[in-house]
């Protein structure tokens, strides 16, 4: 074991966690808008609607993420859809996590009780009123911690977008083993770096929420 | 370049996938065995016991698959041993797999009331009794649900042994994409073989989730 290499190494490391973090932290708001967008689809949609939400959460949960991201970066282009590699990992990540969430956040929507929605429609809220108003802040109360969960996940899983040259954190670590020739202490590190970043995302998420949804989120 | 026909590409991508079931199959095997060694310490009496095997499941829950491989792959050779992509495939994946079975058999165990473990002491069981007769069987009846969702999330994550070097469904659907320049039909090919492998044991860990919910 010889770490002499590390101090030289510091910028790329941070440089690389800082693109992991911008990652998550885009998926995080599209694919937890998107996930609300499909739970109330699938519950309250047409039928053809319902039907494609099923399929594409089916879909997504029975394929492997890293061939989701080599379909979008190496097989869209061949529909004239040609993405950046990190455009091509934030979207992969997006709709990854969009597909395990929209079971979640459906799932709170079904545990709000219907006297809620009752109950606000006859003070004379509109249905669109009600769902953003009453309904959707108890459902999300409710699927929080399962929520923080998915995200940490896909934190990790998104150490797989370095095989689209995404220059995140092992990306940057399959660099620098390959100029150090130091593999395993550079895997090392950066599980490190990312056992770190696991841990204080969750933090930083249990008391966001805390604050944001109120006591009892744990 | 090399023609290849569509049956070309279908029958050396299902030639490729034996590998894939087969690495699952050791990965969730070796995993089960280890698994149940860290439950037991993660639920014995001893408090340092307890605390090793909460962190040996943290360690695996909170670092990324790939890093586990990397670390398997390059740091078992520093110990002198000479390792195949496929020797630090099946070992990576069957300690990742074993933190999370652990800690999914470990939820068993603590939805168990008390009463149990104090009904198997009145009956004048030991420990080691009391777990295989009562806990255990009544732990992994609960969990089977859970268990087979898992082994799901594990054939997915076989993926990842690509990476290393491990020729099992992505990689061989790398190396046909090299030759075919036919990216959208390849890996749509290679997302619809592990469709076929996922979605009966997905809609399998369904149906005991709805009969567990029933009981």
């Amino acid at each position: 074991m010889a770490f002499a290499w590390l101090p030289g190494a510091l910028g790329d490391i941070a440089h690389g966690a800082a693109t992991t973090i911008l990652l998550i932290a885009v998926t995080t708001l599209a694919g937890t808008l998107l996930s609300i967008l499909g739970a109330a689809g699938r519950r309250n949609g047409p039928v053809l609607l319902k039907r494609a939400i099923a399929c594409y959460v089916e879909v997504m949960r029975n394929t492997p993420f890293l061939v989701q991201l080599f379909f979008i970066f190496f097989g869209l282009p061949s529909l004239g859809i040609r993405l950046d590699p990190i455009l091509a990992a934030m979207l992969a990540m997006t709709l990854n996590m969009a597909a395990y969430t929209i079971e979640i956040v459906g799932a709170g929507l079904d545990a709000v009780p219907g006297g809620q929605t009752e109950a606000a429609l006859a003070l004379g809220l509109r249905p669109r009123q009600v769902f953003i108003k009453i309904v959707l802040p108890q459902a999300l109360k409710i699927i929080y911690p399962a929520l923080t969960s998915q995200i940490v996940i896909m934190m990790l899983e998104s150490a797989v977008v370095s095989q689209i040259a995404v220059r995140e954190l092992t990306y940057e670590a399959d660099m620098l083993q390959a100029r150090t020739f130091r593999s395993f202490e550079t895997y090392f590190v950066v599980t490190l770096v990312y056992l770190a970043l696991s841990m204080a995302l969750r933090r930083l998420l249990v008391s966001g929420g805390r604050r944001a949804l109120g006591a009892g989120v744990s | 370049m090399i023609e290849f026909t569509f049956w070309d590409i279908v029958r050396n991508l299902l030639l490729a996938a034996r590998w894939t079931v087969l690495l699952s199959l050791a990965a969730f095997i070796g995993g089960g065995i280890v698994g149940m060694i860290v439950l037991f310490f993660r639920i014995a009496k001893n408090k340092w016991s307890r605390r090793v095997a909460s962190g040996y499941i943290a360690l695996f829950q909170g670092t990324p698959l790939l890093m586990q491989l990397f670390l398997m792959f390059f740091g078992l050779p520093m110990l002198g041993l000479r390792i195949e992509p496929w020797t630090a495939a099946a070992l990576g994946l069957t300690f990742f797999a074993s933190a999370y079975l652990a800690e999914i058999w470990r939820s068993g165990v603590a939805a168990l009331p008390l009463g149990q473990w104090d009904a198997g002491a009145s009956l004048g069981l030991h420990y080691l009794q009391e777990l295989r007769l009562i806990i255990l069987p009544q732990a992994f009846s609960i969990t089977r649900a859970p268990t087979v969702g898992f082994l799901v999330q594990l054939i997915k994550s076989t993926a990842l042994t690509s990476i290393i070097g491990f020729e099992e469904l992505v990689r061989t659907s790398n190396a046909i994409n090299n030759a075919t320049f036919e990216p959208f039909k390849v890996y749509g090919l290679v997302a619809l073989i592990f469709f076929v492998m996922c979605f009966p044991l997905t809609q399998y860990a369904r149906r005991l989730e709805k009969q567990a919910a029933a009981r």
